[in-house]
């Protein structure tokens, strides 16, 4: 009796927890669909979608975030796979030193490096590029990337590498046709929290750029906050128009993301 | 010709490739690793570690931004640990330190270690949508708490419903409040999390273990502090360290909900850095807030993972 008692409090309190943590979202979403106008018929719409892509700008904002993130994903998952190759499968001088350095840039908050990184920039020019957009964020993923890809290449079956040595595969072939290859759940762990973190990031595209153009989706929802303030539901759609694509990745591939989080924070 | 390369000993053997290759188990030294990393590194070193290293220098200066920056030694930090209204922020973040990590772990904890005493099934959902907060952008979540938290908006319709009037407020306009508003919002970021961390753990616990400790006469404080505790020590560090350093990284909630406001009663240290350097102009105050900044985020991690390995021996 007490066992079934227990249950239903558990499953109270887990349902307690979820209202919780979905309730201030479901409101931003129900303000989205709810129309704007006084006296409107429909009890939902998406015309604030519509408003908010075209006139809110959103799109051009959607779509500069796309192609930084996309960018960054790509650099950073091909240079963290390399560097992840060689601390986890050889061994040379130096090599733990180096890693630990590449550990570093998990713990060093943004604007310590995007600070002096900004002046730099800008005494060379470059700043309100996408180079200055995705560089420094490629440089902030390979932290988590190289840690991630080295414990992959460390736990890779030493017997597939050997037979592979033995059929006469060089370090190139086997990291190329072999392991990474075998390495796609690691790979695609990677590859989603780095773009989540780069579709989220707010204070590296507040600082470089300027340019309206250049504005990712989360900094153009800051802005666009800041001019209209009393159009709820035209901010409440943008909002979700920014939350929207990482959300509905994570509901497909949420083992990943869990996974990568949970075990990323265990150095 | 393709031969010219092969070292004059192997030319015997017809299976001379192989000789080429270095040999031995992965793990041998091999100095081909640096060609590997040399990519990564160089985009680390040029857009990260040289930045610190600038982050470092700017802070012994004193600079507008514009013009030639003044030498002026360890004045900065001398200013910084010592002015009340550069102090403050540091304070702020400790208060959040309790909103974002103390508060979700403590409960989650609770929370977890009651509900592992009975089998539960669909915990699949319940973790999806418990953890759905952290792949939210935290502007998006600054925007949605800060129409909750609106004179007219849900959280006071919420208490008006639950009949405690006295207590609406205008959450993020009072000096005395508005810093518990953000925090409770970091609350709400970090509590799920938490939860899933912990029920995970605790699913690893033997049954066993639990049924002889109630063999033994535990009652659930006991059996928490005799079973329970031990086996989360692993996800207790993870928690820690990551609601830790989500509240003193704190930046994008301030700027959205408050702009440090009211008063600089919601000022952090990520913000205090970023007001400084591209409001007021006072780079060299702006750097030196971001390296002691990061010197407390590494000293925090390194102390946690510490403890959490001494307690393992």
């Amino acid at each position: 009796m007490t066992s079934r008692l227990e249950r239903m409090v558990s499953y109270a309190v887990l349902l307690a927890a979820t209202a919780f943590a979905l309730g201030p979202l479901l409101v931003v979403l129900v303000l989205a669909l709810r129309p704007d106008r006084i006296g409107s018929e429909e009890a939902f719409t998406l015309s604030n979608f519509a408003e908010a892509w075209v006139e809110g700008g959103f799109g051009n904002y959607l779509r500069t975030s796309l192609v930084v993130a996309v960018s960054v994903v790509v650099v950073s998952a091909l240079l963290a796979s390399l560097a992840g190759y060689a601390f986890g499968t050889m061994s040379f001088r130096g090599s733990s030193a180096l890693f630990y350095v590449f550990l570093l840039g998990l713990m060093v908050p943004s604007e310590a490096f995007v600070v002096p990184l900004y002046y730099d920039l800008r005494s060379l020019g470059l700043t309100d590029t996408y180079a200055a957009l995705i560089l420094p964020q490629v440089a902030q993923s390979l932290a988590f990337g190289t840690f991630w890809m080295r414990t992959y290449f460390r736990s890779s079956s030493r017997e597939v590498v050997e037979a592979a040595r033995l059929d006469g595969a060089g370090h190139l072939r086997i990291f190329w046709s072999i392991l990474l290859p075998m390495g796609r759940p690691a790979l695609l762990t990677m590859t989603l929290l780095v773009f989540m973190w780069t579709w989220n990031e707010f204070l590296i595209p507040l600082i470089m750029a300027t340019d309206e153009k250049l504005r990712t989706a989360p900094l153009g929802l800051a802005f666009f906050q800041g001019r209209y303030t009393s159009g709820t539901a035209l901010l409440a759609a943008g909002a979700t128009l920014v939350a929207l694509p990482v959300v509905v990745v994570y509901l497909i591939l949420q083992r990943h993301f869990i996974r990568g989080m949970v075990e990323g924070a265990v150095k | 010709m393709a031969t010219t390369d092969v070292p004059a000993g192997a030319v015997r053997r017809p299976a001379a490739p192989r000789e080429r290759r270095p040999t031995g188990p992965p793990g041998e030294p091999r100095a081909v690793g640096y060609l590997y990393i040399a990519p990564a590194l160089l985009v680390f070193g040029a857009f990260l570690l040289w930045p610190i290293i600038r982050a470092v220098w700017l802070s012994f200066y004193e600079w507008d931004g514009l013009g030639l920056g003044t030498f002026v030694g360890i004045d900065n930090y001398r200013e910084v640990l010592t002015d009340p209204e550069l102090l403050a922020p540091f304070g702020h973040a400790l208060v959040l330190v309790v909103f974002f990590s103390l508060l979700p772990v403590t409960v989650g904890m609770a929370l977890a270690a009651m509900m592992s005493r009975t089998a539960l099934r669909g915990l699949g959902f319940f973790r999806t949508m418990l953890f759905l907060p952290q792949v939210v952008a935290m502007v998006v979540v600054g925007i949605a708490w800060q129409t909750l938290y609106q004179p007219e908006g849900f959280v006071n319709d919420l208490l008006r419903a639950v009949g405690l009037d006295g207590f609406t407020r205008a959450w993020l306009g009072e000096p005395s409040w508005a810093l518990v508003a953000v925090g409770f919002v970091g609350t709400w970021f970090t509590s799920g999390l938490c939860l899933v961390l912990f029920l995970a753990g605790l699913a690893k616990v033997p049954r066993e273990l639990y049924e002889a400790a109630r063999l033994d006469g535990a009652g659930p404080v006991q059996e928490f502090f005799a079973v329970s505790l031990p086996a989360l020590r692993g996800e207790l560090a993870v928690a820690l360290t990551l609601t830790i350093i989500a509240a003193l990284r704190t930046f994008d909630l301030v700027y959205v909900m408050t702009s440090g406001g009211p008063g600089g009663r919601t000022r952090v240290p990520a913000y205090e850095v970023y007001d400084r350097v591209f409001v007021k102009s006072e780079v060299g105050t702006g750097m030196t807030v971001a390296v002691l900044l990061t010197a407390v985020i590494l000293l925090v991690t390194v102390a946690i993972n510490r403890l959490a390995e001494g307690a393992d021996e």
